[in-house]
């Protein structure tokens, strides 16, 4: 196998996968349940990200505890005395920034 | 629909969508730099890194194709391609939560389809409105596609010139992003039980399984949750449990 081969059919999985989801029929989610489970899978789907993208390691590792955990504290600190949306986004890539500047939690 | 009233309710809404989409979007669209470098380093060329980022265009997908290619070589192409398919599992749940929302033609939900990914389905999804969503949903799309793709390009050119993007905190950034769109849905019991559940869930799961994959266990918290509706709000409208009850309002 080349690695065009790879490319390219790799690249068709993934799509169709994506394609797949528009497929299911519209009608089925404005029924209660379905509409519920909708609303709560992007809370979940929210939830997890924030949990992968804070503490998922790089190259091999697969959980680092690293800079972004008290980035995360301050924004959720942010958030609590509603703070701007713009504003936590850029003081958690700031206080990241600085601690791994400093040498702390890189 | 508010949306065909004058007034500053659309404005508002328009700005809170692109607002998110923007900040959410070219933190991301940075890391097509780690990509585009990491993918040369791989083996790939520049147009196969390129092809990968503007066809295949799912971070998590792509990152495993070379994170394969780069430590097993070619030999390794079935887990390469049965890797970056695990991965891109997740979207096809997104295309089912976005298709009622994008809604039209055919041909429009076959150009979202390719836009479907983490961001454009959080940031799309968060906002109150469907015009909220919509809008939150194709900038979302439109500025990651493009910045992802530039920024690939750039990447796989000049390499390790820039150096590691986390230098700047923007790994931070996605996650404090991904934290500001959950804060305003925690007002009830369900969805904080569904955050917490799901949360713990990816937490526990992610030293163990593949990335990509503790995020589809996460859902599954989301869909039990759902079907039970555990802590839910009782039916504003109540059943017809008792037979007696129905005689008795007369149907």
């Amino acid at each position: 196998m080349t690695a065009w081969n790879v490319v390219l059919l790799a690249s068709i999985l993934v799509l169709a996968l994506k394609i797949a989801g528009y497929l299911v029929p519209a009608r089925l989610l404005e029924k209660p349940t379905p509409a519920r489970v909708a609303m709560l899978l992007t809370v979940a789907l929210l939830a997890a990200l924030v949990v992968t993208q804070t503490i998922q390691g790089t190259g091999g590792h697969p959980v680092a505890i690293d800079a972004r955990l008290p980035a995360l504290g301050v924004s959720a600190i942010l958030l609590a005395v509603r703070a701007p949306f713009i504003v936590v986004v850029l003081a958690a890539a700031v206080v990241a920034a600085v601690l791994r500047l400093l040498g702390w939690m890189a | 629909m508010r949306s065909t009233e004058p007034g500053r309710t659309p404005d508002v809404e328009r700005s809170k969508a692109v607002r998110a989409a923007f900040a959410v979007g070219i933190a991301v669209a940075a890391y097509g730099l780690s990509f585009g470098a990491l993918a040369t380093a791989s083996g790939l060329d520049v147009w196969q890194t390129c092809v990968l980022s503007l066809f295949m265009f799912s971070g998590g997908s792509q990152f495993a194709v070379i994170g394969v290619l780069a430590t097993g070589g070619l030999a390794a192409a079935p887990a390469a391609i049965a890797g970056s398919t695990l991965l891109g599992a997740r979207n096809a749940l997104y295309s089912m939560r976005m298709g009622p929302v994008i809604g039209g033609p055919w041909w429009r939900r076959l150009l979202a389809a390719q836009w479907t990914i983490d961001e454009s389905t959080a940031v799309g999804t968060a906002q109150p409105t469907l015009r909220g969503q919509r809008i939150g949903f194709w900038v979302t799309g439109a500025v990651i596609y493009v910045g992802w793709n530039l920024t690939t390009l750039i990447g796989a050119l000049v390499g390790d010139l820039l150096g590691d993007v986390r230098m700047y905190g923007l790994d931070a950034a996605a996650a404090a992003a991904f934290l500001g769109l959950l804060w305003p849905r925690l007002k009830t019991r369900q969805p904080i039980a569904v955050a917490a559940g799901a949360a713990v869930v990816a937490a526990l799961t992610l030293p163990f399984l593949p990335p990509g994959v503790p995020v589809l266990l996460a859902a599954a918290v989301a869909v039990v949750i759902g079907i039970t509706n555990w802590l839910g709000p009782k039916p504003t409208r109540p059943a017809p449990t008792h037979p007696a009850l129905d005689r008795d309002a007369g149907l």
